[in-house]
């Protein structure tokens, strides 16, 4: 069963997204070579409980943490620990709150330090094949070509899409119907209407497509060991255009502060 | 947080404990209940002890499958 998002609901699902963005670049402040994910975890949890609101991950499925924090080859779900940030390393850091019972969900991949060409480049292409698929995303379209543009554009350039994680509906629960494939077939799947809030996020590997499960139950990692990027926006589908409820603003005005 | 997507693994049947459920042993040694796929129902396809079938299992659930396909 498919939900259609009110306008009110919509506006209740854009304040926790933009919650999200605000925890992401708090986030980004903090990243730097020789910081523990612990940390990055503590302090996400302390901004959103002080913005009345509850971290989204933390619990579900008996996952045990606010952050979901992926270093280099691992993919997504990546528990934080006492493992440290290197120079060179690429962070997802995939963020999920709950306000007005409503969930928000967003991710981005920070590259730590001097991070290789090759890697920038996987970063790049990953953040661009999301607004490919959420240009796909407007009324009368259908959930394959969402797909069908995010793996055309990523494969042309010798990356691979993940296949065994899909983004997801998002609203009152943090997966719902439906399931959003970064791959597919042009013109095939639920045609897709206004109101519909969906999580778009693509997981691009450097290497092969093939993920295995780490015996913590959570950490998803790629099989051959290579780098993984991971960007997630929730969006609005609409008439004309895809609203995009989260924002990588904050996000980017940490990183072009620390750049300047 | 992205979903992930049900695991598909082949197993054999050793009971069967009515109600359409029935206890499966997976190739890795592991033992779940599974119950049948409600199209494999509507085909009337009928299973017994030491059938080879193909179970679809939720990675957050581990301890539940749903069978989908009975091999001949």
């Amino acid at each position: 069963m498919i939900y259609y998002k009110t306008e009110e609901e919509i506006e209740l699902l854009k304040e926790s997204s933009l919650l999200v963005g605000k925890t992401l670049a708090e986030v980004a402040k903090l990243l730097e070579p020789g910081v523990e994910t612990m940390k990055l975890d503590r302090i996400a949890e302390e901004f959103i409980r002080d913005n009345h609101a509850i971290p989204g991950f933390k619990g579900y499925n008996g996952f045990p943490a606010t952050l979901c924090i992926s270093i280099n080859e691992q993919v997504v779900h990546g528990i934080p620990s006492d493992r440290v940030l290197k120079d060179g390393d690429i962070v997802s850091v995939d963020c999920g709150v709950i306000k007005n019972s409503f969930y928000g969900d967003s991710a981005y991949t920070f590259a730590i330090g001097d991070v290789k060409e090759e890697v920038l480049d996987l970063l790049k292409t990953t953040k661009e094949s999301l607004y490919k698929g959420i240009e796909m995303a407007v009324h009368g379209k259908r959930l394959g070509d969402i797909g069908h543009a995010i793996q055309n554009y990523v494969e042309k350039r010798k990356y691979s899409v993940v296949r065994d994680l899909v983004g997801h509906g998002i609203g009152r629960n943090l997966h719902e119907k439906p399931e959003v494939f970064n791959y597919g077939r042009r013109g095939t799947g639920p045609i897709l209407q206004s109101g519909l809030v969906i999580c778009i996020e693509p997981m691009i590997n450097l290497g092969r497509k093939n993920v295995v499960q780490e015996n913590d139950g959570w950490t998803i990692r790629t099989k051959d060991n290579k780098p993984s990027a991971h960007f997630e926006h929730e969006i609005v589908v609409r008439k004309n255009e895809a609203e995009i409820l989260s924002s990588f603003k904050y996000v980017e005005e940490v990183l072009n502060l620390q750049n300047n | 947080m992205a979903k992930q997507m049900s695991i598909e693994q082949d197993g054999t049947v050793i009971e069967s404990l009515g109600n359409a459920m029935f206890k499966v042993e997976l190739e890795n040694g592991h033992i779940i209940t599974a119950h049948i796929s409600g199209k494999m129902r509507m085909h009337y396809i009928k299973i017994l002890p030491s059938d080879k079938v193909k179970l679809e299992i939720s990675p957050y659930d581990l301890t539940k499958g749903r069978i989908i396909f009975r091999y001949k």
